[in-house]
């Protein structure tokens, strides 16, 4: 990705929530600055909320359990919001999901505003119901996560475990938009992540213009089935 | 884990047959027991679950694996909403093993599966649609959430990867939900030709419930 082609760059300080609508021929770069992010994302089409990530399609279409560099993110109508063009980690989530008030509470205790003004406790859960709500949107739009950043490995019986130091500092995940896609992500600690202390980490967010997608792009080429979903998701926009 | 039941058909207050390509709705309220029994064997019964007295209340995959800590469902699985709480516990399981990574298919996601010409073929999400806007109580298309496929095999591999395999389901194996709460079952009988996972032949299901126990 050439640094020199950014529109637009942000840094999301641990811990909140963010949204940006990523224009189809556009990409966005998310980097771990310090190493240890997650970012839990969520995303719908930009003209229509009701289509959206669809986490079984995207295992199943792809025949995977994780994100990683070529595979993509499909909506519920078999069409493509985006590729993973390129990434450093090899594996991200989409097992763990978020945390939630309980579950920070518990392990933390709680620090509100009062008490601390924006170093309060947040919870992945609230924080994603508040951004989806800025666009109209609530409970029932709030599907399944992809936590980038974050390995949750699986054993031969299914087991699920957190994978530590798995992003190192200036780890990055680009995510090119097939789609106009609604991208909405919280930067909370992954629910997993055995950390004793809350976790604040910080994402830059770089959005980049790309190249048209090639005949022989690796993401369209990563398996038939991205083949038909390419063009599924062209025929969208004719 | 495999475990049997101890539950007596002949004690159980409602049995339906669902015929593959049919939705089965109802609310199996706090105390009851469901049996979905997959009759002729390696049949998927795509099941969404929904809170009745609070319809923004449902079924959410992931907390559901990450409360358990492992990424198929059977017996000890606490089948969670949204919100985190428990909506019903597996309480018998026959099979041993249930999917909830793969989602219900739709006409959509065919043409990206298995060829675009597959678009016009039965699915379970319109069985879902048909069934969530028949229950008439304002749920729509964005209340179809990631389900659980019960009698569907899908290993997820340490490499992340994954597969629909063959079922490891048979003729009467099944499942038992006991209910923690008030809970809206809609399940779609899927219809899927596609796959070989159930020798292209898609079978009935049969649903029995238990009243609340003593």
């Amino acid at each position: 990705m050439n640094e020199s082609r950014a529109l637009y760059e942000t840094i999301v300080p641990g811990g909140w929530n963010f949204s940006h609508i990523i224009r189809r021929g556009r990409t966005v770069r998310l980097t771990d600055v310090e190493g240890g992010a997650n970012v839990a994302a969520l995303f719908y089409n930009a003209d229509n909320y009701t289509e959206r990530y669809d986490m079984g399609d995207t295992l199943k279409i792809q025949h995977i359990s994780s994100l990683f560099k070529n595979t993509c993110v499909y909506s519920d109508m078999g069409r493509i919001l985006m590729s993973v063009t390129d990434e450093t980690c090899g594996w991200h989530d989409v097992i763990g999901g978020v945390s939630n008030a309980k579950l920070i509470a518990g392990r933390f205790g709680e620090k509100t505003y009062q008490e601390a003004h924006n170093d309060f406790y947040r919870n992945g859960y609230d924080s994603l119901l508040v951004e989806l709500a800025k666009y109209g949107m609530g409970r029932r739009d709030f599907t399944c996560t992809v936590d980038f950043f974050t390995k949750i490995a699986v054993d031969g019986e299914g087991n699920l475990s957190f994978v530590e130091n798995h992003s190192p500092a200036g780890s990055y995940v680009d995510l090119r938009a097939e789609m106009d896609t609604l991208l909405v992500f919280d930067t909370g600690m992954h629910p997993m992540n055995p950390s004793k202390t809350y976790l604040r980490k910080p994402v830059k967010v770089t959005i980049f213009a790309n190249d048209p997608v090639s005949a022989d792009d690796p993401c369209r080429t990563f398996c038939p089935e991205n083949e038909r979903g390419f063009i599924n998701t062209e025929n969208y926009y004719i | 884990m495999l475990k049997e039941s101890t539950r007596k058909e002949t004690d159980a207050v409602f049995s339906e047959v669902v015929p593959a390509g049919e939705y089965w709705t109802k609310i199996v309220r706090k105390g009851e027991t469901l049996r979905i029994t997959d009759v002729e064997g390696n049949q998927s019964a795509d099941t969404i679950f929904v809170n009745p007295n609070d319809i923004e209340e449902r079924y959410n995959a992931n907390n559901t694996l990450r409360e358990q800590g492992n990424v198929y469902i059977s017996t000890g699985t606490a089948i969670r909403s949204n919100n985190n709480n428990v909506m019903m516990r597996v309480v018998a399981d026959t099979c041993g093993r249930h999917d909830t990574l793969g989602s219900a298919c739709s006409c959509e996601s065919n043409t990206a599966r298995y060829g675009l010409d597959k678009r016009y073929m039965h699915s379970c999400r319109d069985t879902f649609l048909k069934g969530i806007l028949d229950w008439e109580n304002g749920l729509d298309k964005r209340d179809q959430v990631c389900n659980i496929n019960f009698f569907m095999n899908v290993p997820v591999n340490p490499d992340g990867g994954s597969n629909f395999a063959d079922g490891v389901s048979g003729a009467g194996k099944y499942v038992e939900l006991y209910a923690e709460m008030d809970t809206l079952v809609v399940v779609s009988n899927c219809p899927q030709l596609n796959n070989p996972c159930n020798a292209y032949n898609p079978t009935p299901l049969r649903m029995t419930v238990w009243g609340e126990e003593d």
